[in-house]
């Protein structure tokens, strides 16, 4: 059969700086490019290209560049060519289209249209290089009262035991299983959680027992497929997520194929190696929040009441209203992910087509956890799409007490976003499980490239916290009076809770 | 003495520390000129092993009793009192005794000038344009003596899970 499809990318290599090292040849997983000792010539075969940039990095003279393949179907507003693609792709393979990482569609983001406050005058700005700044954040669940008692020495102190998990900084880094992200780069993400102070996220592949000594900043999840859940595992982190849903693909379940369980994954995952791990849509345990609270509970018994369970849903329609149930299940924690969140592989209308933007949801669910009063029960986790310190910085200010970050991470470590994930030939050495393509992530390296990260944010959110005169994250938390909205219509300004620009 | 050693766990074969090697003994020290341009053609010091998935580069190691010194019929091959084996190409008959004798296959045959060449270190930098080039950092440069402490904290990759997995049962 004909196919049908043209190449999505051309590469452009200048053959007066091309010197035929072959270092192109030898690392792309896809086999774009082929070295003819016949002709002493290196061809691409563009047509499998995903336009990672690997070579493009890699070549020593920077021969190659990668561009949009240009062959401009007849206009037509309706049928754009992205479609024609996309749906001649379907008639060839017969098959659901599938993607990774986040919503890559043109919907508003409304981050670019909400802006920060600063001081001027009245209320003087505080220079972070200067003075102390304070980005600590506590994690879990805030009590309603609590008692001091006089210590021995007449110096009152604190009776009720908290519970609270430190932060050093409100960001911690999104759910990626081992599975769907390396070995390598699981270790990265759980060494640099350890030297900034903050969390990581087992994802739902369980646990491999070289990252136990990461445990004092590991969330472990538990999802729709208990994949290497029992007792033990359950007790290595500091807090246990429940997942319910993801903001790439809510009410989807998950697929690892089989070629990926390898050994190490068998045993992390507790399942037979080579066999697909299948995450079902829904826990078939839990139909409603009776039964949330009944897992939440299950698993609060096997932990001593010692850690938060928290539960993390995509933002969906509803979502304040779920959110209020999740916090009166007992849950300590609420992650929402919003629908521009990544994944390692998705069917793309799903991803494209469903859920909320994030900013609508933290917005909504806290203005109703305020409402009925159990605001301080909860710590609101937002994740999905967040790509900056400023974006970070409006989330908190809109009422989110910590952004989770997952392909920010990713592309610390080395990810160009190609949306490839799904293939398991992540040139990049992230999203794959092929032993010659999983080196590519040195551990030590991506660790340093995650703590300059989070690093640099922190100086920047410092800057802003500086800007608007508040010396510590808790002061602009939930604090909307220093947003504004730009180019928002009356409603959305309404659903976000701030004013206009010049009000 | 300082040597270069490499983390296989992380080599992903690229071959860039060939590339670099070739530059640093071109006589232009131009990656165009060196690749294109000049003949005799510079040749690498250093060869790259690959079976999938295990690949590493090959330089001299400089040893402490170097066979090619002994074999060396012209007395080209010198170990020098800092320890490194130096070939002094003015001197070498092209007999190729030092690439028979050497087991780790760290002296290479220059075909275009029917000589030999070999690592040198890179005399003339402070850190061997191999190791200062490669992307990943699998190459490094480290005192023979710390090189065992390396080793042992090194646990990444497959052969370092697989010494986990025999330390420890699972669960």
């Amino acid at each position: 059969m004909l196919s049908c499809l043209p190449a999505k990318f051309k590469i452009v290599r200048d053959s007066n700086r091309c010197i035929k090292c072959k270092v192109c040849v030898q690392q792309c997983a896809y086999e774009v490019h082929n070295y003819d000792a016949e002709e002493d010539e290196i061809f691409s075969e563009e047509k499998s290209c995903v336009s990672c940039h690997r070579c493009v990095n890699m070549c020593p003279t920077q021969a190659l560049t990668v561009v949009v393949y240009q062959l401009d179907y007849v206009p037509n507003a309706n049928w754009k060519k992205l479609d024609i693609m996309r749906l001649t792709e379907q008639a060839e393979s017969g098959g659901v289209l599938l993607t990774g990482m986040g919503n890559d569609l043109a919907y508003p983001i409304i981050w670019d249209n909400i802006v920060l406050n600063a001081s001027q005058v009245t209320n003087p700005s505080i220079d972070p290089l200067r003075e102390p700044m304070e980005l600590r954040t506590y994690f879990g669940r805030k009590t309603n009262t609590v008692e001091i008692e006089m210590g021995e020495n007449g110096i009152p102190q604190l009776k009720t035991k908290l519970g609270l998990i430190k932060l050093e900084v409100p960001i911690i880094f999104s759910a990626m299983s081992f599975g769907s992200i390396s070995y390598n780069v699981h270790r990265a993400l759980a060494q640099s959680a350890k030297d900034l102070g903050i969390l990581y996220n087992t994802g739902e592949g369980g646990l491999h027992k070289d990252f136990y000594q990461y445990g004092s900043n590991t969330i472990v999840q538990c999802a729709s497929g208990r994949f290497g859940i029992d007792e033990y595992y359950l007790q290595q982190g500091v807090a246990i997520e429940i997942k319910i849903g993801q903001g790439a693909k809510p009410g989807i379940g998950g697929h690892l194929p089989g070629e990926k369980v390898d050994e190490r994954i068998s045993m992390t995952r507790m399942i037979p190696t080579g066999t697909d791990a299948i995450s079902p849509a829904p826990h078939h345990d839990i139909y409603s929040i009776e039964d949330l609270r009944q897992l939440i509970f299950s698993i609060k018994e096997v932990t001593y009441y010692k850690m938060p369970v928290g539960v993390k849903i995509a933002a969906v329609h509803n979502v304040a209203a779920i959110s209020s149930g999740i916090a009166r299940a007992g849950a300590d924690f609420i992650t929402i992910d919003g629908f521009r969140g990544g994944t390692g592989a998705a069917p793309t209308m799903i991803r494209d087509n469903v859920g909320i933007p994030i900013e609508f949801a933290i917005a909504s669910v806290d203005d109703r956890l305020r409402q009925e009063g159990i605001r301080n029960e909860i710590t609101l986790v937002a994740s999905g799409g967040f790509r900056n310190s400023a974006d970070i910085v409006k989330a908190i200010a809109l009422g989110a007490d910590v952004i989770a970050i997952g392909t920010p991470a990713l592309i610390a470590c080395g990810c160009h976003v190609c949306q490839n994930c799904y293939s398991g030939k992540c040139n990049w050495g992230i999203a794959t499980q092929d032993p010659q393509l999983t080196k590519r992530v040195n551990p030590d390296i991506a660790t340093r490239r995650l703590k300059n990260l989070i690093r640099a944010w922190s100086l920047e959110i410092k800057e802003f916290l500086g800007a608007m005169g508040v010396n510590a994250i808790e002061s602009l938390r939930g604090n909307r009076e220093h947003l504004r909205g730009i180019g928002l219509s009356r409603n959305y300004l309404d659903i976000l809770g701030i004013k206009e620009v010049g009000r | 003495m300082k040597k270069i050693y490499i983390n296989e766990d992380v080599c992903t074969g690229c071959g860039l520390c060939r590339v670099n090697c070739i530059v640093e003994h071109s006589k232009s020290k131009n990656i165009n000129k060196a690749f294109k341009k000049e003949s005799p053609k510079p040749t690498a010091r250093l060869r790259i092993e690959e079976r999938k998935p295990i690949s590493f580069s090959v330089q001299c190691r400089h040893c402490d009793e170097p066979r090619c010194v002994e074999a060396c019929i012209s007395g080209a091959m010198i170990k020098d009192e800092d320890g490194i084996v130096y070939h002094i190409e003015e001197k070498c008959v092209g007999c190729l005794s030092c690439v028979m004798v050497c087991e780790y296959g760290g002296v290479i045959i220059d075909k275009d000038r029917d000589k030999v060449v070999k690592c040198d270190l890179c005399i003339d930098r402070d850190i061997p344009a191999c190791v200062a080039g490669c992307p990943n950092e699998a190459l490094f440069m480290i005192e023979e003596n710390e090189i065992k402490v390396t080793e042992k904290n090194n646990l990444t990759g497959i052969d370092g899970i697989d010494k986990m997995n025999k330390l420890l049962s699972f669960r």
